[in-house]
């Protein structure tokens, strides 16, 4: 298997500029990959999915609790590229974004300059189901709200990087950015030779770090837990992995209680003291006293706790209105408000439901826009116009007359393709990129993130849900031009 | 300082019965294969002795509820491969690799590669469907993946309260596992323990000694292949590692480690204090008085005994 004969097509392709001619910092990959002998590449790329089988790196949707159903993240051997100087930008301008972003929670639960300086209409904030009335008044520590994030990132045809949404309450994956470079190391070790690709393998202490620069004070040696929603949750691998990472335990719920003013966990001797919670629960469900009364993954009480500051949380309660869609479009104006600067990154341009002339612009143009519902992930609620069918787009524009509020639409995008093992060659294929990022005494993006691909010919959904794997990311120290 | 040492009570639990678990998958399989030679020695195999297969494993109205009648075939796919037995190997395998993957974040990494490995190996097995071919390399496969988890499980893991109670957890696993195939080997053919038993009988007691890997030691310590001489192996030998009395002698020495109280305290939850009483009852046994109780009901006492240990350790470490 080898590259003579891959068409980028009409598309920006990640590691080709045009046909035959390789990007910058991509050179001595594909040259490795083309002095394989044939077949290896596929030989690897097998290799690749039976190690992660054996590690056991796999993931079960959601209702599914039957074991056999159980299956590996589709993962392609084809790593994606980024040059070092590209990645100096990228850093700057999610460091950029994520200071602004919280600022705005900050002034939301706060003041609300922001609003009444009418730069964002309230009616944006009231309307919007993540804004979390119990949140007024809180005081995280440092300051700090949105302590893990990912920031979705895609490339469209003009060679541009966009953001095409924030994630600050759970976001996942970053599980599969360190074992992607496992198995690439243990199956495909020669390809990394003189690429000077950055290690991500420091991700757990980074994440420790900024857990532990959250515990109340006066603790000098804080316990810290990640809470999961239980072994049935499609991310448990990940958390699991997170926890044994970091040498730190792995709680549920149940296995914590609010006792004495603090949160205490249940242990084979007696009750014992957490001081910080990275939790991987949704607000909803954190504690049924303040938020959603049915909740059994919870802990009631917590929310006191946290006010008291005898605990710490990651994220803090109420980040998800930071990433509602349609916050999401004012973004551009919290960098200036808050930070006096453009922003770095730009949003992809992005209309409004609520607001009637987009409506009508939207309705007009549905064949051509993504619509997106302002509240869900994972690829859902979700309409790519030049995809879709008639009824599909008839039924999306009910839906969206229904509830003006709880839809944005935007371009659809060409986004940038990287070459994937289809059968027995390479094609181009979509994907995006999510880049993590830590704030605890200070901002960290790990160097590298989760390149997603989506799959299936033509298609732009790169979510696991909807048929999309993952790449391993190399994100290029500055010496790599050799 | 990010000790593990102490442990959530609900791992505690998961992580006691990924030991237990995987301790019963293996003397499933090696109960299985011993029980396959025999057959092939036996003059005359009768439905009986299937039977007796399935009783040890205690789960004979489950087995008559789903087959009809008791065949070798019928025996081996309900013991091995049935996930509506849920002794069966792979129930159990599965059960392991389950709780392994809850506790994923405290156990090893490569005692977690090898449990799943373990898992794909039998799961692959059971979509085959063709162990009937070859099925003592198969159950010899399966005993040596056991093995191999012990292995990496001592030379891997910290002597600390998840290594105990995986430990605890298999060693009583084996003990309630050696009693019940003595109870059943009682079960078949009369005992009378003056008497030298005739071939056909001694065929029996050689299986029983191999369905827990004890043939070579018990003939390195012993001389006559006595009921008698059987059980006092089995049941109250020091050192051999799957008699009844060694392993509650490891089960005290992991439940006191676990306690960590040094040795001047006599016990320290009731866990500690049942299991001592227990250990201690048989350092002052003697094979003639358990014959004069009657084996059987010397062992089944024993057992309840075993599972009101059982029922404590829940009540003093994995209640919340």
């Amino acid at each position: 298997m080898r590259f003579t004969g891959y068409q980028t097509e009409h598309f920006h392709d990640e590691l080709f500029l045009t046909k035959n001619q390789a990007r910058e910092g991509a050179e001595l990959l594909i040259k490795k990959i083309d002095s394989l002998t044939e077949g290896e590449l596929l030989k690897r790329q097998q290799s690749a999915e039976r190690s992660m089988l054996y590690m056991g790196i796999t993931f079960s949707l959601y209702g599914d609790d039957c074991l056999g159903k159980e299956q590996i993240f589709p993962f392609d051997i084809v790593p994606r590229i980024i040059e070092a100087e590209e990645w100096e930008f990228i850093e700057k301008g999610l460091k950029q974004r994520i200071t602004a972003l919280n600022l705005f929670l900050e002034d939301m639960y706060g003041d609300q300059k922001i609003i009444k300086d009418k730069v964002i209409p309230e009616y944006v904030i009231y309307s919007a189901s993540s804004f979390r009335t119990p949140c007024i008044g809180l005081k995280p520590p440092k300051g700090v709200w949105c302590h893990i994030s990912g920031i979705d990132l895609v490339r469209h045809s003009d060679g541009k990087i966009y953001v095409l949404e924030d994630n600050l309450r759970c976001p996942s994956g970053v599980s599969y950015v360190l074992k992607n470079r496992e198995v690439m190391k243990r199956v495909f070790p020669q390809v990394f030779e003189a690429s000077k690709v950055r290690p991500v393998e420091l991700y757990p202490n980074m994440l420790l770090r900024t857990l532990q620069d959250i515990a109340p004070n006066p603790v000098s040696n804080p316990t810290i837990v990640v809470l999961t929603p239980g072994i049935y949750n499609s991310a448990y691998f990940e958390h699991s992995f997170l926890a044994q990472q970091m040498g730190v335990h792995l709680v549920a719920g149940s296995d914590l209680v609010v006792q004495d003013g603090f949160v205490q966990m249940y242990t084979t001797q007696g009750l014992k003291r957490v001081d910080v919670i990275y939790r991987r629960i949704d607000d909803d469900f954190l504690d049924p006293k303040v938020f959603r009364e049915d909740s059994l993954l919870g802990i009631p009480g917590l929310m006191e706790v946290y006010k008291q500051g005898r605990v710490g949380l990651a994220n803090a309660p109420g980040t998800g209105i930071a990433d509602d869609k349609v916050v999401y479009a004012y973004v551009p104006q919290m960098i200036k408000y808050y930070l006096g600067e453009e922003n770095l990154i730009p949003n992809v341009p992005t209309y409004l439901c609520w607001q009637d002339q987009d409506l009508h612009y939207i309705l007009e143009h549905l064949e051509e826009m993504v619509v997106k519902s302002a509240n869900e992930a994972g690829g859902y609620g979700m309409l790519v116009g030049p995809q879709s069918t008639k009824a599909e787009r008839a039924e999306f524009a009910t839906r969206i007359k229904a509830n003006p509020r709880n839809y944005i639409a935007q371009p659809t995008l060409s986004l940038s393709r990287v070459p994937t093992i289809v059968d027995d060659h390479l094609e181009g294929r979509h994907v995006d990129l999510r880049p993590y990022v830590l704030y605890g005494d200070n901002i960290e993006v790990l160097p590298g993130g989760l390149t997603r691909v989506a799959l299936k010919k033509g298609s732009l959904v790169v979510n696991s849900s909807q048929g999309g794997g993952s790449k391993d990311t190399w994100v290029l120290s500055k010496k790599a031009k050799s | 300082m990010l000790s593990k040492d102490v442990l959530l009570s609900r791992t505690a639990h998961t992580i006691y019965w990924m030991g237990r678990y995987l301790e019963r998958a293996e003397n499933v399989a090696r109960f299985i294969d011993v029980n396959l030679l025999l057959m092939i020695d036996l003059p005359q195999v009768e439905t009986k002795h299937w039977e007796a297969l399935v009783m040890t494993s205690g789960d004979v109205d489950l087995f008559r509820k789903h087959y009809p009648d008791t065949t070798q075939n019928h025996v081996i796919q309900f013991l091995t491969f049935d996930l509506n037995n849920p002794n069966s190997i792979f129930s159990t395998v599965r059960q392991t690799r389950e709780n392994a993957r809850t506790v994923r974040e405290i156990i090893s990494t490569d005692l977690w590669e090898q449990v799943n490995a373990f898992y794909l190996m039998i799961q692959e097995a059971a979509e085959k469907n063709e162990i009937l071919y070859a099925p003592h390399e198969f159950f010899s496969n399966v005993k040596k993946e056991c093995y191999l988890f012990e292995g990496i499980l001592h030379s891997t893991m910290s002597r600390q309260e998840s290594y105990y109670f995986i430990r605890l957890g298999r060693y009583l696993e084996r003990a309630d596992k050696t009693a019940r195939i003595l109870d059943v080997a009682n079960f078949m053919p009369p005992v009378d323990p003056a008497n030298i038993p005739q071939t056909f009988e001694m065929i029996q007691w050689i299986a029983v000694l191999k369905s827990v890997s004890a043939l070579q030691m018990f003939q390195q310590n012993f001389r006559d292949m006595s009921a008698e001489n059987i059980y006092q192996f089995l049941i109250l030998d020091q050192d051999f590692a799957r008699s009844i009395y060694y392993c509650l002698q490891r089960s005290l020495t992991y439940l006191k480690l676990i306690s960590g109280e040094s040795s001047r305290i006599r016990f320290s939850n009731q866990a500690e204090k049942m299991m001592g009483k227990l250990k201690s009852e048989l350092d002052y046994a003697d094979i003639q008085e358990i014959f004069e109780r009657g084996v059987h009901q010397y062992l089944d006492t024993l057992q309840t005994k075993l599972n009101e240990i059982d029922n404590t350790l829940y009540d003093t470490f994995f209640k919340f």
